[in-house]
């Protein structure tokens, strides 16, 4: 559970537009981070439906639209709000800005010791989950 | 013949005066009014404000209704005497009209406070149909507007300000919003709902001057305080217009008074409206008009008999997602009165009900007004509420919806505006044949007024007529809750160019993965390319101009104008397919060839290497032009096919339009490149072109309908290209052309493209060519990309193992 978890720099904030997000590989991780304007959200980057790339979504006030399906994920919780109203069932991450520069706050861990959300297990979100840790790892 | 004037041309007289009309004719009518309209929808000026509704949407009466009845209209007139011993009047341009009867029907005015600067320039007041226009002239984007009158028009107007773009502020001398028709509580509850909008709200706040130079600039409270304004509207509240009756002599209190026949003092003299007193109440509201009208029409036929009683007073709030309604009497204090309340707070819904004696006395309802009717009923029936007492404000679900209407007696109002019951509406749809709502409004008045009986209306209509077809005004999305025309109108005539603008102005201000490539659409489309583009509002494909597929990879379908291809492009295309890995080259069906698995970062490089412009295959915008061979090889072909075909699609490449645009061109009716299934296409026979319009062969085949038949290549070109900017111009956004020639029919189609006037066709052709001179072959974007991060993928400034 309390895996050591690390700050990175990521990138100029202005290398991610407003309500645009924009995807970045940390580790094991592909994460989308998302510029809302007074704020930045990171999440994972998969779809919990059918792996689609939530960086490329159109953002709707707190919640991205997966532009596969258009299933709807809440960039605050990770929780998938259409379809129904799932828990959270997508790891999101703290975010900070220093200088211009966006920071993001993700485990340090390899996939073994990924704690998988107990919640997850609507909409075959484990599958996914387990299989975007897999393919992260390579 | 009698003769009969009218004075005053509002809701009131002309109500009147069409119940007059259901009488054995036995009147010469002279109607003055001194507006310069004819009879309108007053109540819904403050969706004229919004821009919900033009000036045509509210008329009630036009001229041909004069005319048909042989009344003789003087309009921007206004009566001044009223002589008894000359049986005349005489009014402002100095002619004098005799007279045996004289209806009045004059209104009431804004009250205008004494405040010190109210004459200066920019202080308006909101009545009539020239206060709106001038208020839409005066508003725009970024003022800061005041609205004097926290009731039921000061909100309309300030809400309607705000979308017209500006900050607007509510000051209000009570404690409380509305507070001649809500207790505390949901004065309270509105307060926040306003808030919550948008709209700033200061109770408890005496004007006590309005400072500037020749314009307003400020406007200043008792006690010291002030703040900036640049436009002032002053609902302060409403006066009769009694001056014309005291001038003759008739008895005058608040209002002209009126006997339960709707008599005035004097026997030739009726009156009605708001500017009537009866009972000693003058009602400031549409909704007794019928009543008395009915009255006052027996009455002045000789026909005397019935008797006006009084109405239920009651106020709706026209505020898109500010829902307040409010009935009957509040007096909690009286004895036998009992209060019934509901609250929840974060959802922002209060109801609350009076009941005197065990029967409905008042109903306030906020958040949600959707048992108004059922309130309505009650208070007019005054029905002893014993047997549902213990679920008056929760009516459960009915099981079957027609239950509902099935249960309301003959007698209930369902129009409360017009006094329309239910047996009126039956009758109507029974006798007259009646099907849609149009029809049910020219026929009986009902759903004219504010419009709130319209679900109740659609539903009578859906329960009694089998082949009804609910006539559904569909609004874009939940963020922003327009009609796509209405906001085609809102933009073009607000200016408006950017997405998030017209979310923060008219929508929820987040939009969603519906509305927000919609608008982009639109705007696009209305300033012809011209726009402020904001990529954040395109889906995926219009960002990186390919089509996204389901692993998260692209396709990429350069443009091959008719299907025509050479060696030397075919050679580039292999030679990319191998250099990049593209996992499957396919031939489309649409004679072009697909790349298919394609990494986002390659995309640059692959349009770079291909040297073709991008085939718009990923977008709402035109694909292409299918052709055959036509005359070049076929020994059939009568026409050109290729090149018209290729000039077609050279014509029209890189637009965008409401969906995908697939054209064809054939070079005889054998039709081998299957245009009567495009959403254009030219079929050439012997001598001339076909111009087909809405096929399909997609979800659903449909073959295309004939726009026109033309003689030669050039016309059939710009009949095509009439169509498309029609189409691109009054289709909602995803709607296919064949969707869309079915919902407006293609005679109408016809009408306002072939067949339309040589002006209105060069106007399309103009915005069209405007539109085509800004447009851009979207893969150049490849050198200067609209955001720089757009391919590029982002590798973290430093490591997370460490």
């Amino acid at each position: 559970m309390n895996q050591p978890r690390k700050w990175i720099r990521v990138t100029h904030c202005h290398n991610i537009p407003l309500r645009e997000g924009r995807a970045v590989k940390a580790g094991n991780h592909e994460v989308a981070i998302f510029n809302l304007g007074d704020r930045f959200l990171a999440i994972d980057n998969r779809c919990p439906h059918g792996g689609g790339p939530l960086s490329e979504g159109i953002v709707s006030g707190p919640t991205v639209v997966c532009p596969l399906h258009a299933w709807k994920v809440n960039l605050e919780t990770g929780s998938v709000t259409s379809p129904g109203n799932t828990r959270p069932c997508l790891a999101t991450f703290s975010t900070r800005v220093e200088n211009g520069v966006v920071s993001i706050e993700v485990p340090i861990e390899s996939a073994t010791n990924e704690d998988v959300p107990a919640d997850c297990i609507a909409h075959g979100g484990v599958a996914s989950w387990l299989t975007s840790s897999r393919l992260a790892n390579g | 013949m009698k003769k009969l004037v009218v004075v005053g041309n509002g809701m009131a007289g002309v109500a009147c005066v069409e119940q007059i009309l259901k009488h054995a004719p036995q009147f010469e009518i002279t109607i003055f009014g001194d507006e310069t309209h004819v009879n309108y929808n007053r109540i819904l000026l403050s969706s004229v404000l919004a821009g919900e509704k033009s000036v045509d949407d509210i008329t009630l009466n036009d001229l041909q209704w004069y005319g048909r009845h042989n009344i003789r209209l003087q309009l921007g007139v206004r009566v001044v005497d009223l002589d008894f011993e000359r049986k005349a009047v005489t009014a402002d341009d100095g002619s004098v009209t005799p007279f045996d009867k004289v209806l009045l029907a004059t209104g009431s005015s804004p009250v205008m406070p004494p405040i010190e600067g109210i004459e200066k320039d920019g202080v308006f007041v909101f009545r009539t149909l020239d206060d709106t226009r001038a208020l839409l002239a005066r508003a725009r984007k970024g003022l800061r507007a005041v609205v004097i009158g926290g009731g039921l028009l000061g909100l309309e107007a300030a809400r309607g300000l705000q979308l017209q773009g500006c900050e607007v502020t509510v000051v209000h001398l009570m404690d409380t919003l509305m507070e001649r028709q809500l207790d505390f509580a949901a004065g309270q509850c509105l307060k926040s709902k306003m808030e919550s909008v948008g709209i700033e709200v200061l109770l408890g706040r005496a004007t006590s001057a309005i400072v500037g130079g020749r314009r307003v600039e400020a406007i200043v409270f008792r006690g010291g305080t002030s703040i900036r304004a640049d436009l002032i509207v002053v609902a302060a509240g409403i006066r009769p217009n009694v001056e014309l009756a005291r001038m003759a002599g008739l008895r005058v209190n608040r209002g002209i008074e009126v006997n339960d026949y709707m008599e005035t003092s004097h026997p030739d003299v009726f009156a009605v409206g708001e500017c009537v007193e009866h009972r000693g109440i003058c009602y400031g509201l549409v909704a007794p008009l019928l009543e008395q009208g009915k009255v006052v029409a027996a009455t002045i036929t000789g026909n005397k008999g019935p008797v006006y009683e009084g109405s239920v007073q009651a106020a709706k709030l026209k505020i898109m997602g500010v829902d307040v309604f409010s009935a009957g009497v509040f007096n909690e204090e009286a004895p036998g009165t009992d209060v019934v309340r509901y609250e929840d707070p974060a959802l922002g819904i209060y109801k609350k009900l009076t009941l005197s004696d065990g029967k409905l006395a008042g109903a306030i309802l906020v958040g949600d007004t959707s048992d108004s009717h059922r309130y309505m009923g009650w208070l007019r029936s005054g029905q002893d509420l014993a047997s549902v007492r213990h679920k008056l404000l929760f009516p459960g679900p009915a099981e079957d919806s027609g239950l509902d209407i099935a249960q309301m007696p003959d007698t209930e109002t369902v129009c409360g505006c017009m006094g329309v019951t239910k047996g009126t509406i039956i009758h109507a749809i029974h006798e007259q044949g009646i099907q849609t709502l149009p029809q049910l409004k020219e026929c009986t008045r009902a759903s004219t007024g504010c419009g709130s009986c319209t679900d109740l209306c659609q539903q009578f209509l859906k329960a009694v007529v089998p082949e009804f077809q609910e006539e559904t005004k569909r609004t874009l999305c939940k963020c922003v809750p327009f009609a796509e025309d209405n906001l085609r109108d809102i933009l073009r005539s607000q200016k408006l160019r950017s997405v998030q603008e017209v979310l923060d102005i008219y929508g929820n201000g987040q939009g969603c993965e519906i509305c927000k490539p919609a608008l982009s659409y639109m705007l696009d489309m209305l300033w012809c390319g011209g726009h402020d583009e904001d990529r954040s509002a395109r889906f995926i494909n219009d960002r990186v101009h390919a089509n996204i597929q389901k692993d998260g990879t692209f396709s990429v379908v350069p443009r091959m104008r008719g299907g025509v291809t050479s060696p030397d492009e075919l050679r580039r295309i292999a030679d990319v397919a191998e250099r990049y890995r593209v996992r499957m080259v396919k031939i489309t069906g649409s004679q072009r060839i697909d790349l298919l698995g394609v990494q986002k970062s390659d995309l640059p490089k692959i349009w770079a290497d291909l040297g073709m412009p991008s085939g718009q295959a990923y977008t709402k915008g035109v694909r292409m032009v299918k052709t055959c061979v036509g005359t070049d090889f076929c020994r059939f072909g009568v026409q050109d096919s290729t090149s018209a075909g290729i000039e077609l699609e050279r014509r029209l490449e890189n637009l965008y339009t409401p969906h995908k645009v697939k054209m064809g061109a054939v070079g005889c009716p054998r039709n081998c490149a299957e245009a009567t299934v495009k959403d254009i296409g030219l079929v050439g026979q012997e001598g001339s072109w076909q111009v087909v319009v809405g096929g399909a062969a997609g979800k659903k085949v449909r073959k295309a309908d004939l726009l026109i038949t033309v003689g030669t290549t050039a016309e059939a070109l710009e009949a095509a290209e009439v169509f498309f900017q029609y189409y691109r111009e009054n289709a909602n956004y995803l709607e296919r052309s064949y969707d869309f020639v079915e919902r407006l029919g293609i005679e109408k189609v016809r009408k306002e493209t072939a067949y339309a006037t040589d002006a209105a066709k060069s106007a399309l052709l103009d915005r069209l060519r405007k539109s085509k001179a800004l447009a851009r072959d979207a893969w150049l974007e490849r050198d200067v990309p609209k955001v720089a991060t757009q391919f590029v993928q982002i590798e973290p400034l430093e490591e997370v193992l460490a």
